[in-house]
């Protein structure tokens, strides 16, 4: 028996097994729950799904309309009103379009048919610039087009969602 | 009578030895601006400590009226700032010392660079000085947001583009500063708040700690 004793867990060891064991998992049930709260945001599901009514179909035509609306915006403890605005029209094969107006370069606002930028979206901040389909135009500051906002039709009036990337130039 | 105190504690506490070690030190010749005085330039790293010491003084006082709300945090703001005595001193101060704590550590930093003094054995301590630097930013950073006006808010939505813009991650980040995938708002500012006020003073103070430690353990670097 006592020459086996090399390979048992001496007393020294023992007690640092278990102390290092047991301070490891107090001070873990200690700091994940703090980590937990912290990390929150990212446990929590993305932003509501909800559907705003815009204006009506028959009213979009082929020339972009600048419309603003707003949704219901939850932030943290506060229930607030969040004004949104949407490039309304139809594109050359007629279906619809809602573009977000924020520049995909640095987040200015975009205009329609400003100045001598016939047929185009131009944003000021860096001259970014967008053919009529909210497409960047190549060369210029956007790296991607201009976002388009979900939309449904009821009863012949347009609601629009969340505005999302696009893929393009 | 002071001395008196003294006695009394040091005979019981020993402490003559303490302080001895914290302030009883020699300045080298070389780092002296009264023999040399291009030597000032070694000054700012403690003009760096000085700027901070106004800044948590200060801030500590700040607090004393300033709301981390979006819809009271202005409005505590414009009171500190107006109606408190001295509060536009003091804001002030902190005000402008958080920009002249970034002038101080950069030119600190541009001295210990240019006179190689971060080379063996004091590598750790640079190591250790440019993550102070960047816990300086992200208070810089944060501190911004908090009186929540205009320019606050949008250099902070800026400051998060920026985050955004890592590969993989940059999502990840900017939802953890900003408390919400799309909101710059109340739980943004809360949590600038305590980053700002909690989180990296603590960090703050134990890496100037190590900085100062190690100052003291290897002296400071030879003449040129």
């Amino acid at each position: 028996m006592s020459e086996k004793k090399n390979n048992q867990v001496s007393r020294r060891q023992f007690l640092n097994y278990t102390l290092t064991g047991v301070g490891g998992f107090m001070g873990a049930a200690m700091v994940a729950p703090m980590v937990g709260m912290a990390v929150d945001p990212l446990l929590k599901a993305d932003g509501s799904d909800d559907f705003q009514y815009v204006m009506d179909v028959d009213e979009i035509t082929d020339e972009p309309q600048r419309k603003t609306f707003y949704i219901d915006q939850q932030d943290g403890w506060y229930d607030t009103e969040a004004e949104r605005t949407a490039w309304i029209y139809r594109d050359e094969n007629g279906d619809i379009l809602a573009l977000s107006p924020i520049c995909t370069h640095l987040g200015c606002v975009v205009d329609w048919e400003t100045g001598d930028h016939g047929n185009e979206f131009f944003c000021p901040c860096h001259y970014g610039r967008y053919d009529q389909n909210g497409v960047n135009i190549p060369g210029t500051p956007p790296e991607g087009p201009l976002h388009a906002y979900e939309y449904q039709i009821e009863d012949g009036r347009l609601y629009l969602g969340r505005a999302n990337p696009r893929e393009g130039a | 009578m002071l001395q008196k105190i003294y006695d009394w504690v040091d005979e019981r506490l020993d402490i003559t030895p303490i302080w001895r070690d914290i302030a009883d030190h020699e300045v080298p010749e070389h780092v002296n601006p009264a023999h040399h005085f291009s030597a000032f330039v070694y000054c700012f790293g403690g003009l760096t400590f000085f700027v901070t010491v106004i800044q948590v003084l200060s801030g500590m006082f700040l607090t004393m009226y300033y709301v981390p709300d979006i819809e009271n945090a202005w409005n505590s703001v414009q009171y500190l700032q107006s109606q408190v005595a001295h509060g536009q001193i003091v804001r002030g101060m902190h005000h402008w010392g958080a920009s002249v704590v970034i002038v101080m550590i950069f030119l600190h930093t541009l001295r210990v660079f240019f006179q190689g003094a971060y080379k063996k054995p004091r590598e750790l301590n640079w190591v250790v000085g440019v993550l102070l630097f960047f816990v300086m930013f992200g208070l810089g950073f944060t501190g911004y947001l908090l009186p929540w006006d205009n320019k606050a808010f949008f250099a902070t939505q800026v400051g998060l583009e920026i985050a955004e813009s890592v590969p993989v991650i940059g999502t990840d980040i900017k939802t953890l500063l900003a408390g919400d995938p799309d909101i710059v708002g109340a739980q943004t500012l809360t949590r600038f708040f305590a980053i700002h006020v909690f989180f990296l003073p603590a960090a703050l103070f134990g890496l100037m700690a190590l900085h100062f430690i190690m100052i003291r353990r290897q002296g400071i670097s030879g003449p040129l």
